[in-house]
């Protein structure tokens, strides 16, 4: 692979030396969580499939890495759990203002400031809706 | 065509005339991605209980196994193309290289699993495993 970039000069500093503001903290989480999603998540999701289709001992064997034996999830299984469902929900919310900013829109200062932060706003509360309604069902 | 400076080296070529095409299949996958994955999150919510006998019941119908298979499709396909752009980002040289060829590597060989799974599953549900 050429590198054509003269390695002498230097790039620029940006993520050292810039003020943390909504909008780059909506641009990186949405990277992060697109990456996590897309190896952790793809690991789990294909492991549990791959689990139900071997059968359920199989099945049994993953669960139990997320349970305890009273059938309630363990520590890791809301780490997990709640941490893809965090992850999904701000990486949709970022990504339905990112379709905005594909059009063209949004990208006066205080709607842009606002919706970045929003997104954090949905993806917390979204998360805890989901949540709560599990937890509900599965006490209920 | 110039040989001395980077500006020398690539004028005169051109557009590639295929920059947006990642772009715009992204966004279609993201579309996508969208409804797949609220209605997954949504089935698997409203599910009675979360036991194999259960599970394999409900990917037995049509109406669960189809859309799970679409999403494996759309979400495997988005994520492939986001780490790919990530990889081009911070990458360079050789790693860049290995990464995106390893990264063909995972999206195909948990694709296939994914959806073969889905389909056993579908196909067997209720017989003796």
């Amino acid at each position: 692979m050429a590198n054509v970039r003269n390695s002498a000069r230097p790039l620029s500093p940006h993520l050292s030396i810039w003020k943390w503001g909504p909008s780059m903290a909506v641009s990186i989480v949405h990277r992060v969580t697109g990456s996590g999603m897309a190896t952790v998540g793809t690991i789990l999701f294909v492991w549990w499939l791959g689990a139900l289709a071997s059968g359920p001992a199989a099945y049994g064997a993953f669960i139990d890495l997320f349970t305890l034996s009273s059938g309630k999830l363990n520590i890791a299984g809301y780490i997990v759990g709640i941490g893809l469902t965090l992850s999904f929900f701000q990486h949709m919310a970022s990504g339905v203002r990112h379709l905005f900013l594909d059009v063209g829109a949004n990208f006066e200062l205080g709607g842009n400031k606002r919706t970045a932060l929003a997104t954090f706003v949905i993806a917390i509360v979204l998360t805890a809706g989901f949540w709560a309604f599990l937890l509900e069902k599965s006490n209920g | 065509m110039g040989n001395g400076t980077e500006l020398g080296r690539v004028r005169g070529l051109g557009s590639a005339h295929e920059g947006a095409h990642g772009w715009w299949h992204h966004k279609i996958s993201a579309g996508s991605n969208l409804v797949l994955v609220l209605w997954f999150m949504l089935s698997v919510a409203l599910l009675p209980a979360y036991d194999h006998a259960t599970i394999s019941a409900w990917l037995a119908q049509p109406w669960a196994a189809v859309p799970l298979i679409l999403l494996v499709v759309s979400v495997f396909y988005h994520f492939h193309h986001g780490l790919t752009v990530v990889i081009e980002d911070y990458q360079h040289d050789h790693t860049r290289f290995v990464l995106l060829l390893l990264l063909k590597y995972f999206t195909i060989a948990t694709a296939t699993l994914a959806i073969f799974s889905i389909l056993k599953i579908a196909f067997t549900a209720g017989a003796t495993l």
